[in-house]
């Protein structure tokens, strides 16, 4: 009788969950059509959850602890109610078996209490999900007793069983449901996100990291042919809004999210949660219970599947979108693996390429960098002008050298000029063949493609990659991680490809070697800060570390370093967007500096150094690694 | 409600030298687009293939009409015959272009020829109800302002300090048509018979006696304009020459005790 009503209440609340998922898989298989390898992504399943997303929770022992408890005992413990509804089958060892499984879901569901009632971290929603302990502990519970009860043979008085199957069957529908608006999201819109991700590549069966921005399709120009980026949520590729529909509003991104813990406009969170709220017609975003933008209350704008995107009045204020500083730190935590640079840039592009809505200065940048090839206006022949005493060998076409110079906009900002002479001075110290391009080299495209104006990143891609191909050299060096992730990661989808080193990464190569004796070690301390472009979108975390240690200085790694570490705030074309916050990002990254003690900040990164240096004093040092490089390895007399 | 005309030619980068929307003239189609317009026609006269005019058309034009020419002749005729045959209420354009003899006559000539009357230097026109006539403000030299009131029809150029263009959208811009109408023009004799070359910053006279004697305003001069690339230019000197130069420089610096 007991098990009967068990086995009933198990398969129903199963079924009518099926249903919910079939009805909730209609929303996002409306948006437009993508190429996926559903075979392949099935059979990489596994491996994605068990070794990718596991990487990303295990970075939370605890987290990772109760998940495998919790989501092994449901999984088991689901698959044995589902055998034991068939009567031939319901035998004292596989009541025994499921009991098992439900008091290890059950120690799972208790650790899950422990962080949402005691330890509660802010970056979590409530609402529905303050009731995900109760569901899991009072189905695990309930089912427990009853599975003991039924091992041993039926002791219970047969009202107190149907009292406990019917608190066992509110917590599974409580969590199978979950699945429909609420916590366990994760559970079926996950897996199927790791399926058809649009990003294969960057799991470990693959390339291991995908960060490149895929190129917009412009060649079709005629009216009705469908619009450039996303402007209604419709506008995203299905399987984009597959992948913001798994988000289970975990936090992790929010914690991460420069822009955020300055008090920008922005919230990685809420920004998933309010396209996933603009995939259904009404919902105004009032179910949300986490954290919002910063400065921008809930329920502001309009919001529908077929409603625009971005406006003051709409679900994404464009103060939102343009806040972002591409720094893919959200993308380094989600551990549902959602890329919401991706979707910020699809945004871009429609605000940019469609409506011309860029805001005021940055579409003065870009109207400059259309005419001039370069954001500052200025005339290319003057690339050089501050290397006119260096007389720098400048590469023709056809002709040959071993290391091109790749000098970038740094080249024109007096501040950034003293560290490319420093580099142009340690590769003339080590003897290096290089060349730069003079006039020709034009701007890479980054600030225009993070921008959102693909038009004319493309324009920009195509004459650069034409240009470096008319001339033979054995890699590209370039101190500027902006340049350096175009040319290695964006350019091969316009046919360019060749080595392309940061030049820490070949500083490191000519201490090591010998060419750049170190002669006076630095013998202070130092702290290093990974820009974004380097370190989470190349990996490039481990040369800078290593040449700083070959000068001789103590090194010490800030709050923030490494893959996760802070972003300065000058990716993404986020100085010319200007949003304003509560604080600045780079006042923000120097705390980070500060609090290591070291009076020196070593960075990389052109951006970096103007973020950085321009955050008030007292304050460490700012210095650039070739700087370093060349103060420690002046020859001796 | 009001017939506008909106006067557009290709603009050139003072730096690149590349083709691009003529500021004044984005300035006049951003106005045009404000504007409560029954009908807003865009004119160019020149080369209808030039990449230059899709910037206008990303701004959110529909169309744009270009009488095709050949390059060197005089575009007023038939821009004033054009506009005759739509009689529009205000015909707008930028105060100078960047190109051609770079007069600024343009918009004075076609005035001429249609008859109407002409404000220079215009940066906000609203038009009254009863669409007869326009209060337009003048811009006039140190930031001041003038408001008139013009009947319709007349000519307005914009000034730079109009309110700034919209950008260009490359998805409207691709998308926008050119209609092209071939005309008869007849060649500019005056352009023809000027020489062109590129520009050149000539060096300053060194100013005798102290800055500032001048008063306030030469003062602010002193404080507020570039100094790069003053100097005195001496062709040929002789070496005792050359060097009392630089001395007297470098005292001028106070490098050298005077």
């Amino acid at each position: 009788m007991i098990a009967a009503a068990l086995s009933t209440v198990t398969l129903a609340v199963l079924l009518v969950g099926l249903g919910l998922a079939l009805v909730q898989a209609r929303r996002w298989r409306a948006g437009r059509a993508a190429a996926v390898d559903l075979w392949a992504g099935l059979a990489a399943l596994p491996g994605r959850y068990l070794v990718d997303v596991h990487a990303v929770v295990g970075r939370k022992p605890f987290n990772a602890r109760f998940h495998a408890l919790s989501a092994g005992g449901f999984l088991a413990a689901l698959a044995l109610l589902v055998l034991l509804a068939l009567p031939p089958l319901r035998h004292p060892i596989l009541w025994g078996l499921l009991a098992v499984a439900l008091a290890t879901m059950l120690a799972g569901g208790l650790m899950v209490g422990y962080r949402r009632r005691v330890l509660r971290p802010p970056e979590l929603s409530g609402g529905r999900f303050s009731r995900l302990p109760l569901a899991l502990t009072g189905f695990a519970a309930a089912f427990l007793l009853v599975a003991a009860d039924q091992s041993a043979g039926g002791v219970l008085p047969v009202p107190v069983g149907l009292a406990l199957v019917a608190l066992g069957g509110w917590g599974l529908a409580e969590l199978v449901f979950g699945v429909w608006k609420g916590p366990l999201k994760h559970a079926v819109h996950g897996a199927l996100h790791l399926v058809a991700h649009p990003r294969p590549a960057r799991f470990h069966d693959g390339a291991g990291r995908d960060s490149g921005l895929r190129p917009l399709e412009l060649a079709a120009g005629d009216a009705d042919s469908a619009p450039l980026g996303a402007g209604r949520v419709l506008d995203f590729a299905w399987n984009r809004l597959l992948g913001f529909d798994a988000c289970v509003q975990c936090g992790r991104c929010e914690s991460a999210c420069p822009a955020f813990a300055a008090g920008l406009p922005l919230n990685p969170k809420a920004l998933i949660q309010d396209l996933v709220a603009s995939l259904d017609e009404g919902d105004d975003g009032r179910a949300y219970a986490g954290h919002r933008h910063p400065g921008h209350p809930a329920g502001a704008g309009a919001s529908g599947p077929s409603l625009p995107l971005v406006g003051p009045r709409a679900a994404i204020h464009p103060d939102t979108l343009w806040s972002c500083t591409t720094c893919r730190a959200c993308v380094q935590e989600c551990p549902m693996m959602i890329e919401h640079v991706d979707a910020v840039i699809d945004l871009r592009r429609y605000q940019t390429l469609e409506l011309g809505a860029t805001p005021v200065k940055a579409a003065a940048v870009l109207e400059e960098l259309r005419a001039t090839d370069n954001p500052g206006g200025r005339d290319l022949a003057r690339r050089l002008d501050w290397a006119v005493d260096l007389r720098l060998p400048v590469l023709a076409d056809g002709g040959a050298c071993d290391v091109l110079l790749w000098l970038g906009d740094g080249a024109y900002d007096l501040r950034n000029q003293r560290s490319l002479r420093a580099l142009v001075l340690l590769l003339r110290r080590a003897g290096v063949d290089f060349a730069v391009l003079g006039a020709d080299e034009l701007d890479c495209g980054d600030v225009a493609r993070r921008l959102g104006d693909e038009a004319t990143f493309q324009d920009l891609a195509r004459r650069n990659v034409a240009l470096l191909n008319g001339r033979t050299f054995q890699r590209i060096v370039t101190a500027d991680p902006h340049a350096f992730h175009c040319l290695r990661n964006e350019y091969p989808a316009f046919g360019g490809r060749w080595t392309v080193l940061h030049h820490t990464a070949l500083l490191l190569e000519l201490v090591r070697s010998g060419a750049l004796p170190v002669t006076a070690p630095l013998a202070r301390a130092v702290a290093y800060h990974d820009p974004c472009y380097l370190g989470r979108y190349n990996g490039e975390t481990e040369a800078p570390r290593a040449l700083l240690d070959a000068i001789g200085a103590e090194r010490r790694e800030m709050a923030r370093s490494g893959l996760r570490s802070r972003c300065c705030g000058g990716g993404g074309g986020a100085p010319l967007t200007d949003v304003v916050g509560e604080r600045r990002i780079p006042d923000q990254r120097m705390d980070d500096a500060r609090a290591s003690g070291a009076p020196t900040l070593a960075v990389a990164c052109p951006t970096c150094t103007l973020m950085l240096e321009g955050v008030v004093e007292p304050r460490p040092a700012v210095a650039e690694i070739a700087e370093l490089v060349l103060a420690a390895t002046e020859p001796t007399p | 409600m009001v017939d506008v005309a909106i006067l557009l030619s290709v603009g050139r980068h003072p730096v690149s030298g590349r083709a691009r929307r003529a500021p004044t003239d984005a300035r006049a189609l951003e106005m045009a687009l404000g504007l409560p317009a029954v009908r807003r026609t865009a004119l160019h006269a020149g080369d209808p293939a030039s990449p230059a005019l899709r910037d206008y058309l990303g701004m959110g034009l529909d169309r744009l009409t270009v009488l095709a020419m050949a390059h060197g002749c005089d575009p007023v005729e038939p821009l004033a015959a054009h506009l005759r045959s739509l009689s529009p209420g205000i015909v707008l354009t930028g105060n100078r272009a960047e190109g051609g003899e770079d007069s600024g006559m343009l918009p004075y000539r076609v005035a001429h020829t249609l008859g109407v009357a002409i404000v220079p230097d215009v940066v906000a026109i609203t038009v009254e109800a009863g669409g007869g006539a326009a209060e337009v403000v003048q811009a006039l030299a140190r930031g001041q302002r003038r408001a008139l009131r013009v009947a319709l029809p007349f000519v307005a150029t914009i000034h730079p300090a109009a309110p700034s263009a919209r950008p260009s959208a490359f998805g409207p811009a691709r998308r926008g048509r050119i209609d092209s109408v071939p005309v008869e023009a007849p060649p500019d004799a005056f352009l023809a018979a000027c020489a062109a070359r590129p520009w050149r910053d000539r060096p300053k006279r060194l100013t005798v006696g102290a800055p500032g004697s001048g008063g306030a305003l030469d003062r602010l001069r002193a404080a507020t304009e570039a100094k790069a690339g003053q100097g005195r230019l001496l062709v040929g000197p002789s070496p005792d020459e050359a060097a009392l130069a630089i001395y007297e420089c470098l005292q001028e610096q106070g490098v050298l005790p005077r």
